[in-house]
C-alpha cells in the first residue's frame, strides 16, 4: 500500500532550524521503519541521514522518535504505527544534540556511562575467580546486563529532561550490574558515589525508561535496587533515603501517610531545607491542605501495625 | 453499579477537595460507592522501595476487604491506581506470590485475598463502565469555548503491565471526557510525562523545572486549565507553579505569567454538571480557579 511518512529534517550546513518533510512510498505488511527509511534514501532522497547497522535490534544504532516515542526503527512496523497513531512521524532522539537529520551526538550518553566506571575493578586480575561468585552474579543480574546502549532510556528520562547532569538510567543500570558482581573490589565506594548529586536519588520514577527499553532492562527498577542496597549498607542520611525510611515509618504507625508530618521528619535537622519548606507550609495551611500532624491515627491503623510487626519477625 | 471507594491518603489529607468533589459527582451520576473507611496507604511505590513484600501485604489487605464486600475497587488517584492495580495484577497472576503474601496477611490480620477484585480508576469507570454517552446526559453546563489540557501523569499509564486501560503512547480517555463536557482537549507536549512530585522534597529544582515545562507547554497551547486524574500531579503543578513561573519568565520574557488552574477530574466534571465551585472545593487550590470560573459563568 502507499503511505506517507513525515520526517524531521535538519542539515546544519543549509538549515537555520529543523523542518518537517513528507515522503510517499509503497510499503508491504512486513515493512519496518528502517526498511522504509532505506527505501526513501535509495529511491527518493539520498541526502537523508540516519544510523543503522545490524537491522536486528542488536546493535542499538537506529533509535529514533517514532510517533513521539523512543523506538528502534528496525523492529518497528510501519503499518502497526499507522494503525496505532493514525500517522507516522519520525524525528531524531529527543533530548540529544542533533548532528544531522536522525543522527544525534551520543556523547552525553557515553560520558555518563564512563562516569560509573562500567567494568569490574580488581587489584590483582590474575587471582582466580571462585565459580560460586559467577553463580551469584547470574542470580542477581535482573537483566541489567542486556543493555544494547541504544540511548532510548536516557532520551526518554524525565529527570534528564530537567537536569542534564543526572547520571541517567543506562549508566545507573550498569552501576547496578557491577554492584552485584562479587569480583569487583570497590563496590562500597561505588555505592557511596551514587549517593551524591545527580545520582540514584534524582530519579523521578516516571517509568519511561522501563517502558521504552527494547531489551527489558527496566533501568528504573535497577535504580530502586541500588536505593535499597544503599539503605541496607547504611547510606541513610540523604533526603532521598529518608523519604523511603520516614514514609515507611509514618505508614507503619498511622496506616496512612500524613503529608504534614512526612516533610518535617524528612528534613529534621536540615535547617536550610526546613526553612525552604516554610512558605509552602504556610500556604498549604491557609488553603486547608495541611492534615493535622497531631491527629489520632485513622481507622485501620491497628491492622497495619500488625502487618508491619509481622514483617519484622 | 457499585464500587468499594478507595480515597487514598491524598484524598483524605492534602487534597481534601478531591474526596469532596468525587462524592459530589458520583452522587450526581448515581454511581453507588461504599467508602473503605479503614483503608491503608498503597505505599505509593515508596514502601516497595524499602520492602516489596510489605507493599504487597498492605495492598493485599485492601483487596481482601473489597473482596469480602463483593465489590470492585474505585480509585481516584493515578498513583494509587498504578500501585494497587499493579500489585493486584501480580497477585492474580502469580499464585505462589499470592499464597506467600496471604500467609503473612492471615497471620497478622486474619484476612486472605483470593484474587477476584478489579481495581479501576474513576476515569476508566466513566469511560467504560458508565459510558461517555450516558455522562453527556448529566451535563447541564457544557464548558463550550473552554480549552482543557489533559495531564495523565505517570502511574495511570506506566508500566503498561500494571495499567493496561489506555494505550500508554496515545491515551484518549481524558480527551473523551473533556469532549463529553463540551470543552476542547488541548494538544501539547508533556501530557503523559512526569510532574516532578516524587522529588519535590529532595530535589525541588528538578520538580520546579518539570512543572515549568508541563505548565509552559499547556499554556503555549492556549489551555485555560489543566485536568489530572492524580492528586500528586495536582499538588506538584499547583504548588510549584509560582516558582516555575520565575523560570518561565526568564525563558520566555517577563510578561509570561503562570495562572493555570489545575483541576482534579471530578472537579472539572462537577463544574459541567452545574455544581458550584465552592461545593467542589476550589478554594483549596493555591493557583486560583477564578479565571476559568469566570469564563464559564
Amino acid at each position: 500500500m502507499r503511505i506517507t511518512i513525515t520526517i524531521r529534517r535538519f542539515n546544519p550546513e543549509i538549515d537555520v532550524k529543523p523542518h518537517w518533510e513528507n515522503y510517499t512510498l509503497e510499503v508491504g505488511r512486513e515493512t519496518t521503519v528502517l526498511l522504509a527509511l532505506l527505501k526513501i534514501k535509495d529511491e527518493i532522497d539520498g541526502s537523508l541521514s540516519f544510523r543503522a547497522s545490524c537491522r536486528a535490534s542488536i546493535c542499538g544504532s537506529d533509535l529514533m522518535m517514532i510517533n513521539g516515542m523512543q523506538k528502534l526503527a528496525c523492529r518497528t512496523s510501519v503499518l502497526e504505527e499507522l494503525d496505532r497513531h493514525g500517522h507516522l512521524k519520525i524525528a531524531p532522539m529527543a533530548n540529544m544534540p542533533v548532528i544531522k537529520d536522525m543522527v544525534v551526538d551520543m556523547d552525553p550518553f557515553w560520558k555518563k556511562l564512563k562516569a560509573v566506571t562500567p567494568y569490574v575493578v580488581r587489584e590483582n586480575d590474575d587471582l582466580p575467580v571462585q565459580s560460586e561468585a559467577l553463580t551469584t552474579i547470574q542470580d542477581n543480574l535482573e537483566n541489567a546486563d542486556a543493555c544494547i546502549m541504544c540511548g532510548a532510556c536516557l532520551s526518554a528520562c524525565n529527570t534528564f529532561e530537567a537536569s542534564s547532569d543526572f547520571l541517567g538510567p543506562a549508566a545507573l543500570a550498569k552501576a547496578y550490574r557491577i554492584q552485584v558482581d562479587p569480583r569487583d573490589e570497590i563496590r562500597k565506594n561505588r555505592l557511596e558515589t551514587l549517593q551524591t548529586e545527580n545520582g540514584i536519588w534524582d530519579c523521578v520514577r516516571c517509568v519511561y525508561c522501563v517502558q521504552v527499553c527494547p531489551k527489558d532492562v527496566a533501568p528504573m527498577e535497577q535504580i530502586v535496587r541500588l536505593r535499597r542496597r544503599s539503605i541496607a549498607a547504611g547510606f541513610t542520611e540523604s533526603i532521598g533515603a529518608k523519604h523511603i525510611t520516614e514514609f515507611t515509618k509514618v505508614v507503619g504507625k498511622e496506616g496512612r501517610l500524613n503529608e504534614t508530618r512526612l516533610p518535617i521528619l524528612m528534613t529534621w535537622g536540615n535547617f536550610k531545607k526546613m526553612f525552604q519548606m516554610i512558605p509552602l507550609g504556610i500556604k498549604m495551611f491557609i488553603h486547608g491542605k495541611s492534615p493535622n500532624p497531631f491527629a489520632d491515627p485513622p481507622a485501620g491503623h491497628e491492622a497495619v501495625r500488625a502487618i508491619f510487626k509481622g514483617r519484622k519477625k | 453499579m457499585k464500587y468499594a471507594y478507595y480515597p487514598g491518603c491524598a484524598g483524605k489529607g492534602a487534597t481534601p477537595e478531591l474526596h469532596q468533589s468525587t462524592m459530589k459527582v458520583v452522587e450526581g451520576l448515581g454511581i453507588a460507592v461504599h467508602e473503605l473507611e479503614a483503608f491503608n496507604c498503597c505505599g505509593a511505590g515508596v514502601i516497595s522501595e524499602a520492602d516489596p513484600d510489605l507493599a504487597y501485604t498492605l495492598n493485599a489487605r485492601t483487596l481482601a476487604i473489597a473482596e469480602a464486600l463483593g465489590l470492585n475497587i474505585m480509585t481516584v488517584c493515578g498513583t494509587c491506581q498504578g500501585v494497587l492495580g499493579g500489585i493486584n495484577k501480580k497477585l492474580q497472576k502469580d499464585e505462589a506470590l499470592r499464597s506467600r503474601i496471604n500467609a503473612g496477611l492471615k497471620e497478622t490480620t486474619g484476612l486472605s485475598y483470593g484474587g477476584t477484585v478489579g481495581v479501576k480508576h474513576f476515569q476508566w469507570i466513566l469511560v467504560k463502565d458508565f459510558g461517555v454517552d450516558k455522562l453527556k446526559r448529566f451535563i447541564t453546563n457544557p464548558l463550550t469555548d473552554v480549552s482543557i489540557a489533559p495531564f495523565y501523569g505517570c502511574y495511570i499509564l506506566r508500566p503498561e503491565s500494571a495499567t493496561g486501560f489506555d494505550d500508554w503512547e496515545n491515551p484518549q480517555s481524558l480527551e473523551k471526557l473533556i469532549k463529553a463536557i463540551g470543552a476542547y482537549p488541548v494538544e501539547y507536549d508533556g501530557r503523559t510525562k512526569c510532574c516532578g512530585f516524587p522529588v519535590f522534597l529532595e530535589k525541588q529544582e528538578i520538580a520546579t523545572e518539570l512543572v515549568e515545562k508541563r505548565v509552559g507547554s499547556a499554556k503555549n497551547a492556549a489551555g485555560d486549565a489543566m485536568v489530572t486524574p492524580c492528586p500528586l500531579c495536582h499538588m506538584a503543578l499547583d504548588f510549584c507553579q509560582k516558582d516555575a513561573e520565575k523560570i518561565h519568565r526568564e525563558k520566555e520574557g517577563p510578561s509570561r505569567l503562570f495562572d493555570m488552574p489545575v483541576l482534579h477530574l471530578p472537579q472539572l466534571l462537577g463544574l459541567a454538571m452545574g455544581y458550584s465551585p465552592e461545593s467542589l472545593g476550589m478554594k483549596h487550590h493555591l493557583v486560583p480557579a477564578a479565571p476559568l470560573i469566570h469564563k464559564i459563568t
